[in-house]
């Protein structure tokens, strides 16, 4: 295919995967924005992750094209920062914030490359942009969920990609790490940086995106969120389903 | 007394600590990606390997049977991942069936060796024969310098050694990769790291491991040497690297205590008959697990304040 456009961080058509035979996400085509903060949005089991997974290449899929700045993939890699789930990972591993950050430099020091001074500063750095500098040396099974997810983010923030890809930055964190997320990922988007998270909070859509994506296995919406956040596509996308996690007029503008 | 010990008690003491070692190194990974389960299959999924291996052979060599532990050791790897995938059941259970499966059919197939006159039995299966594995033609520590008395060191020492150095190494070469991959194996993946192959080359390590201790030690040696020196490493610290660098210290100490007390500990209490020496090791580590867990600087209970 030949259509996927070059200037998109990341652009998908006709993505299709399966989970055995349960089908997750169905011929899906979609484009997101450069050097702007764009939400994946959609009920749960809509195949949100399932979706940032297989353009990532961590579940296989089964028809599509992925362009990463018209790139595939796996030539694109060192450009994209990836942020999973918290709770995908155990983090009574033995290691400490500075080290989970460091995992992030990884493509620079190779698998026998020499990490130097000047990668440790700017580890700490990426801790300090996301007000974690004074915990650097903390076993992460001893910080708080919010603080978790702030070093995840600095992880991501050493990879010094263009594109971040996070899978619900803001589930489970408390007001302040929210805040500081946001502070951040406005700052990647200031300097030109392409940001894609799955997102859960219908009601801070309006206030942290510029773009939306609405998905429910297929394709609902796309577009700027003034014209693609609407109450017919959010609808189209809940069913029934819409419940207390949107804005009260939201609801009521769906009703 | 310094004879006797190089003679009797040398050699038996470091098969036994390059053993622990080589399993405690793969058990780290084993028990922190939550596949602690994975050293205790591949030991016992290795016997039927082992006699298919004397059954063709004939002879106890190490070389036929270590092949059939190996043979043994893949076969179950993909077994258990196919029963995973098309038999839709998780991991723990597909393990279970498969371990189960193939260590009673090792037993079965070892009934029939027993008309043979060549010492493989159950005991040995179960509890190795580190005892035996002396080095007779010692007369004392100048023996360590005497080429012709080296020459008749017990070859399960030396391949022990080279199982362990093996191991060492290739744990050291591809450390990152598995740190991030047993971290975060999400990430990992978006970094291009090949997670699916590297825990597959988890495993077949840690088959290695199993396969050079099996004949020496016995599987319950090889079962609680996966398991017990990593654990009680992990409560002593918050860090991989000084785990690893304990699992070793703890896998060494266990080795060099159970040896010792099982061959002069029942005299002490007053006792006529040594124990065995791979059943008081594992013992011995087990005792290290407790005190770590009781004492451990990094238990979860002591992090919370």
């Amino acid at each position: 295919m030949t259509d996927l456009p070059a200037h998109s961080p990341l652009a998908v058509r006709g993505l299709s995967v399966t989970y055995g035979d349960k089908p997750a996400v169905q011929a899906v085509d979609a484009t997101f924005p450069r050097a702007a903060l764009s939400a994946i949005i959609g009920p749960n089991g809509a195949g949100k992750s399932t979706f940032l997974k297989a353009c990532l290449g961590i579940i296989p899929r089964l028809s599509g094209e992925v362009s990463i700045f018209g790139q595939p993939f796996a030539q694109a890699r060192g450009r994209v920062a990836y942020v999973p789930q918290r709770a995908s990972v155990d983090w009574d591993f033995p290691t400490t914030a500075l080290e989970v950050v460091q995992m992030g430099q990884y493509r620079r020091a190779g698998l026998w490359g020499r990490l130097s001074g000047s990668a440790r500063a700017q580890a700490l750095d990426c801790l300090n942009r996301v007000g974690m500098a004074d915990f650097a040396t903390r076993q992460i099974g001893q910080l708080s969920g919010g603080q978790q997810q702030r070093v995840f983010l600095a992880r991501a923030l050493a990879q010094e990609a263009d594109l971040y890809l996070l899978d619900e930055p803001f589930a489970g964190v408390d007001a302040a790490t929210e805040r500081a997320i946001v502070d951040v990922l406005r700052g990647l988007r200031a300097e030109g940086k392409s940001v894609i998270a799955v997102h859960h909070d219908l009601s801070t859509v309006e206030d942290y995106f510029d773009h939306v994506f609405l998905i429910n296995q297929r394709a609902m919406a796309e577009g700027p969120v003034a014209r693609a956040f609407t109450p017919d596509a959010l609808h189209a996308t809940y069913g029934g389903r819409l419940g207390l996690a949107a804005a009260p007029q939201t609801v009521q503008a769906a009703e | 007394m310094g004879a006797e010990f190089v003679q009797f008690s040398l050699t038996p003491i470091l098969i036994g600590m390059f053993a622990a070692m080589a399993c405690a190194l793969p058990g780290n990974f084993l028990i922190l990606r939550r596949q602690a389960l994975i050293g205790d299959a591949i030991s016992h999924v290795v016997l039927p390997g082992i006699v298919v291996g004397f059954l063709v052979s004939g002879t106890i060599a190490a070389g036929p049977m270590g092949l059939g532990a190996a043979g043994a050791a893949l076969v179950a790897v993909v077994l258990i991942e196919a029963i995973r995938r098309f038999g839709r059941v998780e991991p723990g259970a597909a393990m279970g069936v498969v371990f189960t499966t193939m260590f009673a059919a090792g037993v079965l197939l070892l009934e029939q060796t027993g008309s043979a006159q060549v010492h493989l039995d159950v005991e040995h299966a179960l509890m190795g024969n580190l005892e035996q594995l002396i080095w007779l033609r010692a007369s004392g520590w100048a023996s360590l310098t005497d080429p012709a008395a080296l020459a008749t060191l017990p070859p399960e020492l030396t391949r022990m050694a080279l199982a362990c150095a093996v191991i060492t190494g290739l744990v050291l070469a591809f450390w990152r990769w598995l740190k991030i991959a047993t971290f975060d194996e999400g990430f990992a993946q978006s970094l291009g790291i090949p997670t699916g192959a590297l825990g597959f080359g988890l495993v077949i390590a840690a088959a290695l491991a199993a396969v050079a201790a099996f004949q020496a030690v016995g599987s319950i040696l090889v079962i609680a040497m996966f398991i017990c020196p990593p654990a009680a490493a992990r409560l002593m610290t918050n860090s991989l690297t000084s785990q690893v660098c304990w699992s070793l210290l703890f896998a060494a100490l266990s080795a060099i205590f159970g040896y010792v007390l099982a061959g002069y500990g029942p005299l002490w209490l007053g006792g006529q008959h040594a124990v065995s020496a791979a059943g008081m090791i594992a013992v011995v580590s087990g005792i290290i697990l407790g005190l770590a867990a009781l004492l451990g600087p990094c238990r979860k209970g002591a992090q919370a304040i």
